[in-house]
């Protein structure tokens, strides 16, 4: 299954590779890792999502939470929470099919970030099925390049 | 806030640092990227510098030095190549959580990442096998740095930590020499609350008709010894350990039933097959020990443990309690009812009667058991024992028995051949009126031999046997027993002459080859307190039994009667 940690460290050089080494360890392949400062600026906040089971993602937190640096660990996979991805996304279009990509932008309300006489860029952000769903639907034009910001993360509020 | 005091260098702010720690001894290496803090070192009045042949053996010799004595150990090592010969050590100290602190030299900031002379990334390569580490940038943040690695070394389940310390940051000025508010989170340092419900642990174990104790080297980190027996007696409770747990509950007492695991006893490994209630007290279901899926399957399983990253790791078990292992048996203790499990003891004890380990000891030629069991009888039992690895290791560990804990020293995690001389060493250097004793095999020996020169140089009486089988008897003992007698490289026919070397060292050494000598040699070897050399030449033949085969389980052990019978003996 899916599991999206949320890692709270230290916000300092070397840290990253304390974290990621423990995946590395287990043989744990990182969808994908995404790195910020908090509203404290001493403060991180990793996102890593991982597929894998329970138990051995309920092993990596616990040695997670031995380094000195990691502050807090969650698993948002049990929580209701927002997450969003950035992609940009460069297509080639000709003018016969321009108006056909600008539509589907339209419907998913993508942005479009250049353009050229043989390219589009296309900036979109969802959650990761959106994203998915996007891409599919950009395939048929032909993806000529990808940069994905990875997921992020927060739990649902409740008052 | 930091305090404003005169500045000093950073060097000397360092070895300040571990003066008021209390640290008066360190063994290391000196080299160009750590020699402003040598020179403060040499004019510190408190702190010893033990000077050694390799930074691996400093390694060690702090290891050997902080399992004895429960103290930090710290060794000392210039940048590149004098830090990575620090790797295997602090591998070795990471798997059996021992508290070492290791300071390492490092190029100058401004040159950190320029491929420099002597330069190696000893903060990332280390990344992995230390508890804590840090790469000091400015003298103003050693203090802080200084204070964490040590609290983190020592707190919670203890290991290594590494500071490495840039050549600039050393002569760098600084007055800040405490800092008031740590970075790092206490639950690193401190005891952790006990976590877990003590009746119903408790409740479980009262009902248990057969339990067994399973005590791990975390019950000689916590010092819990005396709890430990105190259980075991209260509730008529058998006791095995592990390797490394050797020495946390008294060898000879009645409940104990020995080592369990790979070559554990075979009455030890039986216990757990029979027992309805195995109590896992600061071990880790290490694979030389358990079977996941298999391991005491029809017993109920409890674990304590202050490492929470320890609970169903490999075993998942029933009922657990986290924290220090010393305060958990003080609240839990009261809880347990005195039972009279004496058809289980009595049990038990027919087993250790019918299954003993065993040896053939009816040829002239000298067996390895019998020798450790005239060592175990002529020390009395008394003395410091380390060992490197191989058949010698497990031998010790069946037939020299511990009252106390702290007095057994081997490498339970890695298996580091090499170990067992510095380890030794470093275990005089804590212990000064004690035997000590390293217990070798002649291809262990000669990966830290030159050690020889420390014990020459500081006169140290540490006792060195070696048993010498010509052979790398371990790899000789699987590829005879499942690579059908291939012996790829296992065999070698070039030894030095042991004693010989042992005399260009000025240390005496005697060799023996028959079982007549044995008594002599023992004299010979313990009669005074001078380092000695005591070459035992041994059948390469001879294995170690009983065996559990690698990745199988207590079921499918194997004893020296078994083969015997098979006509393999
Ligand atoms: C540094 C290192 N290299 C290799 C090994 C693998 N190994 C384990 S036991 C052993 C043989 C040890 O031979 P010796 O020291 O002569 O002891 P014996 O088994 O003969 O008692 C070897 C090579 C190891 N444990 N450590």
């Amino acid at each position: 299954m899916k599991h999206i940690l949320k890692i709270l460290v230290n916000n300092h050089p070397g840290v990253m590779s304390h974290v990621s080494g423990l995946f590395t360890r287990r043989s744990y392949n990182i969808d994908s890792i995404a790195v910020g400062v908090t509203q404290d600026p001493e403060i991180s906040n990793m996102v890593i999502v991982v597929k894998g089971d329970d138990s051995v993602v309920e092993q990596v937190k616990r040695q997670l939470l031995k380094l000195p640096d990691v502050i807090d660990v969650e698993d948002l996979a049990y929580h209701d929470c927002i997450s969003r991805e950035l992609v940009l996304v460069v297509v080639k279009v000709e003018d016969s099919n321009r108006t056909e990509v600008i539509s589907i932008c339209e419907v998913f309300q993508a942005k479009i970030a250049d353009l050229t006489k043989t390219t589009m860029t296309i900036e979109f952000s969802g959650n990761t099925r959106q994203v998915e769903h996007f891409m599919e639907m950009m395939q048929k034009f032909g993806i000529q390049e990808i940069a994905r910001t990875g997921q992020i993360a927060l739990k649902y509020r409740s008052n | 806030m930091p305090k404003t005091e005169a500045k000093i260098s950073g060097a000397r702010l360092m070895v300040e640092l571990l003066e008021e720690y209390g640290v008066d001894i360190v063994f290391g290496y000196p080299g160009g990227a750590i020699l402003p803090f040598y020179d403060e070192l040499y004019k510190s009045t408190k702190i010893k510098h033990i000077l050694v042949r390799h930074e691996q053996g400093a390694i060690h010799m702090a290891e050997g030095y902080a399992r004895s004595t429960g103290k930090l150990g710290v060794c000392i090592a210039t940048s590149g190549p004098g830090a990575t010969n620090l790797v295997t050590g602090l591998t070795d100290a990471k798997l059996d959580s021992v508290p070492i602190l290791a300071i390492t030299g490092q190029v100058a900031t401004n040159a950190i990442g320029t491929d420099a002379f002597q330069e190696a990334d000893i903060y990332g390569i280390t990344i992995p096998i230390t508890k804590y580490n840090a790469l000091i940038k400015s003298a103003d943040d050693i203090a802080r740095h200084f204070q964490e690695a040590t609290l983190v070394a020592l707190g919670g389940r203890p290991g290594p930590v590494l500071l490495d310390f840039p050549k600039d940051v050393q002569t760098e000025l600084t007055s800040v020499r405490k800092v008031d508010k740590l970075k790092i989170d206490p639950r690193h340092y401190q005891k952790p609350p006990i976590g877990g419900d003590l009746d119903s642990f408790a409740a479980a174990l009262n009902k248990a008709k057969r339990p067994l104790l399973y005590v791990g080297g975390g019950a000689i980190n916590a010092n819990a010894s005396k709890e430990i027996k105190e259980l075991a007696e209260k509730g008529n409770i058998p006791v095995t350990t592990t390797l490394m747990g050797i020495g946390a509950f008294p060898g000879t007492h009645q409940l104990a039933v020995g080592m369990l695991g790979m070559h554990g006893t075979a009455y030890a490994n039986k216990a757990v097959l029979e027992c309805d209630y195995i109590l896992n007290l600061g071990a880790r279901f290490d694979d030389r020990v358990a079977k996941p899926g298999e391991f005491a399957e029809g017993a109920v399983r409890a674990h304590i443990d202050i490492d929470t990253a320890e609970f169903n790791k490999r075993v998942s078990v029933d009922h657990l309690l986290h924290g220090d292992l010393k305060e958990v048996l003080k609240a839990l203790i009261p809880k347990v009812n005195k039972v009279d499990r004496s058809d289980w003891v009595g049990f038990l004890d027919t087993l250790k009667k019918n299954h003993p380990l065993e040896f053939d000891d009816s040829t002239d030629t000298i067996k390895p058991q019998g020798f450790l069991q005239k060592l175990y009888e002529k020390s009395k039992g008394k003395a410091i024992v380390s060992t490197d690895v191989g058949q010698h290791q497990m031998w010790a560990a069946q037939y020299y028995l511990f009252e106390e804990a702290n007095r057994w020293l081997t490498s339970g995690g890695l298996g580091t051949m090499g170990y067992g001389l510095p380890a030794a060493i470093g275990a005089k250097f804590g212990n000064p009126n004690k035997t000590v004793i390293c217990v070798s095999g002649d291809g262990s020996i000669q990966m830290n031999i030159q050690e020889l020169a420390t014990i020459a140089m500081y006169k140290k009486g540490v006792k060195v046997l070696i048993f010498n089988n010509n052979f790398l008897g371990m790899v000789r003992q699987w590829q005879e027993l499942f690579y059908e007698e291939r012996f790829s490289e296992s065999e070698w026919n070039y030894n030095p002459d042991f004693v010989k070397l042992g005399e260009a060292y000025s240390i005496k050494g005697l060799r023996i080859s028959n079982k007549s000598e044995i008594d002599k040699a023992l004299e010979f070897f313990l009669e005074d307190d001078d380092a000695r050399i005591l070459e035992v030449m041994i059948p390469a033949e001879e294995k170690v039994f009983p065996m559990i085969p690698a990745g199988k389980s207590q079921k499918d052990m194997i004893e020296f009667s078994d083969t015997v019978r098979a006509g393999k003996k």
